[in-house]
Order: C-alpha cells, then sequence, then structure tokens
C-alpha cells in the first residue's frame, strides 16, 4: 500500500483500534465519517481554552471563539464556491438546513397548488419536510421515478417539471445507491421551467467537488460529520436574493437588529437565520476538516485508492450468489454499495460481520420507499471513503461469507 | 422441568462457547429447528411491535399449561425466540407471570445485542408475559 495512504490513514485515530479483539473495518462513512486528528485537536482545544459565546462580548475568550467560529464560516464558503461568507448558514446538519428552505423559502414563494418535485431515491430528510410544507401551505408534491440502476429517469423528470413546478429538490449523491445525479442538466432544465433548485448534498460533498457557482443550484446543503468535521454543524447555503425575501426561522437572541415590544427588525445574513448559541467548536472545525477534504479531493493517490477499492469491492460482491446491488455496474455510483442477498436477512448478517469487526449499515436507510422497491426486509449498505483500503474488503468479504454461510 | 431448571440448562449451553461468534451460530441453529408456526396464525394480533425484524408469537392453552409457537423474517431473532419458548413452553401461566430471566442477562445476549434487537427482546417477553397474565386472569375469573 502507498505510503501516503497509510500516513493519511493513520490520521484518523479511530480507525487502528480493534472491537471484539479484532482490527476495525469501517464501511459505514456514508453514515458518518470518521474524524481526523486535526479536528480532534481543535474540538479538544476549543473545549478546554476557548469556551465563550460569540459575537456578544468583548473578553479575549470570546474573541478568540468568534475568530475560529469565522474561520469555520469562511472555509465553508471558500469549499463550495459560495460568493460570500453571509450566503453560508450554519445549521444542525442537512435536515435543519433543508427544513429551513421547507418552512421559510415555502411560505414566501408558494402558493396554494404549486408543485415541489423530487426524486423517488431521496433521504427521508429531503421527503418529510416537503410533506410538512406541503400540509401547510397546500403545496402538492411529485415524485420523479429512479431507473432499475437508480440513476433518475430524466425523461419522466422533464415532464414533471412542466406541471407548474415551482421547487425542485434532489440529492447531489443518493444515499442507498450512491448514484451521482447529472445537477447541471437538472438545475437547467428546472430552471428553464420556472422553479428553484435545492441540493441535498449530504453525499454528494464527500466525493467530488461542489462549486455553487457554476452549479448555479438555489440552495445547497450538507452536514459537517460526513466529511470529517464533528457532528451538530451543518452549512445551508443560498442565493442571496432568496435568502434576503425568506422570512427567518426561528425567533431568538442573535438574529435580530432592534428588538421592541411592538416591532422587532432581524439582522443581515446570514444572523437572520441563526438565532439562539450554535454549535461553536464545531462550526470552527470546519476549517480543518475541509482544508483536509480538499486535500484529499485534489490527491490523486488518495482518489486512485479509494477507486481500487471500490473496484474491488464491486468484483467480489458479484461473486456471491443471490446478491443484488442495483447500481453496482451503474457508471455514475461513487464508493456506495446497497445489496439484499437472497435468504439472509440483513440486520442478522450485520449483526454477525459486527462481531468479526466489520462495521455496515442496514435496514431501511432512511429511504424507505425507494428501499421496498427491492426488499421488504430492508439493505445492506457499505460505503467507502479514501482511507479504505483493498485489504480491509478481503476482511469484509471474509465476513460477509461466513455470515451467509451461517444463515442460510 | 421448571423455568428455573430450563434456565439453567441454557446458561450452561452457551457457557460452553468462548466466542461470540459460536454463540451466534448455536442460536442460528436453534432458530432454524424451531417448529413452524401455523401459517394462519400470523394475525396482526399475534405480530410484536418493536422488533426491527418481524416476530409472530402465538400462544394456546391445553390442560392448564401454555404453548408458544413464533416466527420471524430473520434468523438469529428466531434463535432468541426460540429460547425464550424452550423456557416458557409447557408452563403454567401463574410461573410466566412470576418468571425471573435474569439468565439472559448471565449467557451475555442483552450485553450483545445491538439496541434495536434488545428492544424487541423485551418486546417479545412483554408479550409472552401478557398471554400469561390474560389466561391467569381467566382462570381466577372462572373459579
Amino acid at each position: 500500500m502507498d505510503k501516503l495512504v497509510v500516513d493519511f490513514r493513520n490520521r484518523f485515530p479511530a480507525l487502528s483500534q480493534q472491537v471484539y479483539g479484532k482490527p476495525l473495518v469501517y464501511f459505514d462513512n456514508a453514515a458518518t465519517s470518521q474524524r481526523p486528528d486535526c479536528v480532534i485537536e481543535l474540538q479538544e482545544r476549543m473545549t478546554a481554552y476557548t469556551c465563550a459565546n460569540v459575537h456578544r462580548a468583548v473578553h479575549r475568550l470570546a474573541l478568540d471563539a468568534t475568530e475560529l467560529y469565522q474561520q469555520g464560516r469562511e472555509a465553508a464558503a471558500a469549499f463550495i464556491g459560495a460568493p460570500s461568507a453571509g450566503q453560508v448558514i450554519f445549521t444542525s446538519g442537512t435536515t435543519a438546513a433543508i427544513n429551513l428552505v421547507a418552512s421559510c423559502f415555502t411560505r414566501r414563494f408558494l402558493r396554494k397548488g404549486d408543485r415541489i418535485l423530487i426524486t423517488e431515491a431521496e433521504h427521508h430528510s429531503n421527503l418529510v419536510p416537503w410533506q410538512f410544507a406541503c400540509e401547510l401551505y397546500g403545496t402538492e408534491l411529485l415524485v420523479a421515478p429512479v431507473t432499475e440502476d437508480g440513476s433518475l429517469d430524466m425523461d419522466a423528470f422533464r415532464k414533471l417539471l412542466e406541471r407548474d413546478v415551482k421547487l425542485v429538490a434532489v440529492a447531489h449523491v443518493t444515499n442507498v445507491l450512491g448514484v451521482v445525479n447529472p445537477l447541471h442538466e437538472i438545475i437547467a432544465a428546472a430552471h428553464q421551467a420556472g422553479a428553484r433548485v435545492l441540493v441535498d448534498g449530504a453525499q454528494g460533498i464527500v466525493h467530488s467537488r461542489v462549486d455553487v457557482g457554476s452549479l448555479d443550484c438555489d440552495f445547497y446543503a450538507f452536514s459537517g460529520h460526513k466529511i470529517f468535521a464533528p457532528t451538530g454543524i451543518g452549512i445551508l447555503y443560498g442565493k442571496r436574493e432568496l435568502l434576503e425575501e425568506m422570512p427567518p426561522y426561528m425567533g431568538g437572541g442573535d438574529m435580530v437588529d432592534r428588538v421592541t415590544f411592538e416591532k422587532t427588525t432581524y439582522g443581515p445574513l446570514p444572523l437572520k437565520f441563526e438565532a439562539g448559541t450554535q454549535n461553536i467548536a464545531a462550526a470552527a472545525c470546519l476549517a480543518p476538516a475541509l482544508k483536509l477534504a480538499a486535500e484529499v479531493q485534489d490527491s490523486a493517490t488518495l482518489q486512485d485508492n479509494l477507486e481500487t477499492t471500490d473496484r474491488l469491492l464491486a468484483d467480489q460482491l458479484s461473486t456471491i450468489e443471490g446478491l443484488h446491488c442495483p447500481s453496482l455496474a451503474n457508471p455514475r455510483r461513487k464508493g456506495i454499495f446497497s445489496f439484499c442477498i437472497d435468504g439472509v436477512h440483513p440486520t442478522d448478517a450485520a449483526e454477525i460481520m459486527d462481531k468479526m469487526g466489520v462495521a455496515v449499515r442496514t435496514g431501511f436507510m432512511c429511504a424507505e420507499p425507494l428501499i421496498r422497491k427491492y426488499s421488504e426486509h430492508g439493505m445492506m449498505r457499505a460505503s467507502l471513503m479514501p482511507y479504505n483500503t483493498p485489504d480491509e474488503v478481503d476482511i469484509f468479504m471474509e465476513a460477509l461469507r461466513r455470515a451467509v454461510k451461517m444463515l442460510r | 422441568m421448571t423455568i428455573q431448571e430450563i434456565s439453567e440448562q441454557i446458561v450452561e449451553e452457551f457457557s460452553m462457547f468462548d466466542e461470540w461468534l459460536d454463540k451466534y451460530e448455536y442460536l442460528i441453529e436453534t432458530g432454524k429447528q424451531m417448529p413452524a408456526i401455523a401459517e394462519e396464525a400470523k394475525t396482526p394480533d399475534n405480530l410484536i411491535e418493536g422488533c426491527q425484524s418481524r416476530v409472530w408469537l402465538d400462544c394456546r392453552q391445553e390442560d392448564g399449561l401454555l404453548h408458544f409457537t413464533a416466527d420471524s423474517d430473520a434468523v438469529i431473532t428466531k434463535g432468541i425466540i426460540s429460547l425464550l419458548i424452550r423456557v416458557f413452553d409447557g408452563q403454567k401461566p401463574a410461573d410466566i407471570v412470576a418468571a425471573d430471566l435474569s439468565f439472559l442477562d448471565r449467557i451475555g445476549l442483552k450485553d450483545n445485542l445491538s439496541p434495536t434487537r434488545a428492544n424487541g427482546l423485551v418486546a417479545m417477553i412483554t408479550k409472552i408475559k401478557a398471554y400469561a397474565l390474560a389466561f391467569l386472569q381467566k382462570e381466577e375469573n372462572e373459579q
């Protein structure tokens, strides 16, 4: 194995631990990524020495905390190519970011009878908030189907767009089948039809360089914890003219301009959408996390390693009799494998594999309508990061084969 | 045999295995050997809520003793419920209601189950005890 891969892997303390006396093989990266030394160090340092609230006091600790917090925001803006840090709103995660748009954008811009278009492969976080919006504002939800291998059916999508759609909400990369959606094509078609576009980037942010400027999306949401940062911090990017027009989400401290009992005016972007004390240390940790993520995305060695590992896993999975992985051969699939195996309940298999040190996800993966198409018992998902290695694929396959043998 | 005696027997059997994988192997084998539940007994009433996999549990009374049959779509779950059935099948309702189930801790089952499966285990025990309690109350009403 390349020394660069080994060095990179060694930056994640969690990856060198043992579970049940066996080396950990962590293949649940689509749920959350492990954290590197630089993020752990900053979070510990801030917890120990820079514990102060931001934007409020003039003392040293508060100034330091505010500075680090702002660096996190600027890092996030730079990472996705946002024109200004003011268009990067801190939320608790992708889910909160989508809920914010479903609440505030819908309230301001949509009318009864307007339509919101999602796809069949969305995570519940990009489905349920729109059901809420439809209930509250009388809008209607349309769902574009995916083909057998998990690709969005673009013909069906274009047809649905003609039906008075005002907003399209779509995943950058789908969380079950790992398929990269053709965002440029989707966004251009939506804009031509007069619809705005929100991109759920929870999975997409990890494996591809995002530039919200060239994408021309209206909103882009992602979570820190899928890309080396701690849990509890997420980003909502939005076009300035939309964010300016949208009403605030929550009322409280830090989001106001002037407050009287009669009337309150709101603060400038992004503060208007950030009522209350945020997850300050986690926000600050976006700076080292995204710096590392950019290095990883630019490293040919690490990307080659991911590709080699992915290809090996794809080849090996196809040797298991009765295994069905809908997107296995889809050229747009990236780092994620969801599959079911005839005669084997995925939860049974995962529990046995866990005892062999292998971590995977099973069940309905927050995408129940999609998974029910393939299996009534849910599926198993293995998801990779550039720190995973071909050696780990061997251990994973040994565990999977053993589980299948025991269970059949 | 009494509930207590069967429980002790199970603890002894599990103590033969050092590795958790071997304990799973054993659970899976007992699950596979469990007699099948009648298809018509797979009713919504017999379905246990709170399990990640689906579990049906049916209970009949014969000569004052309770008899259980069950099924699940997951084999490990079947193994777990077959242990419970081995303990409770053919026992008196009063004994089932009063039963001490600490043997599950002693074989390490509770500690090593995933939280969703542990919830499922609690749901199975609750269902078995609820059946026993219902029959017990019926007996008392008849007396």
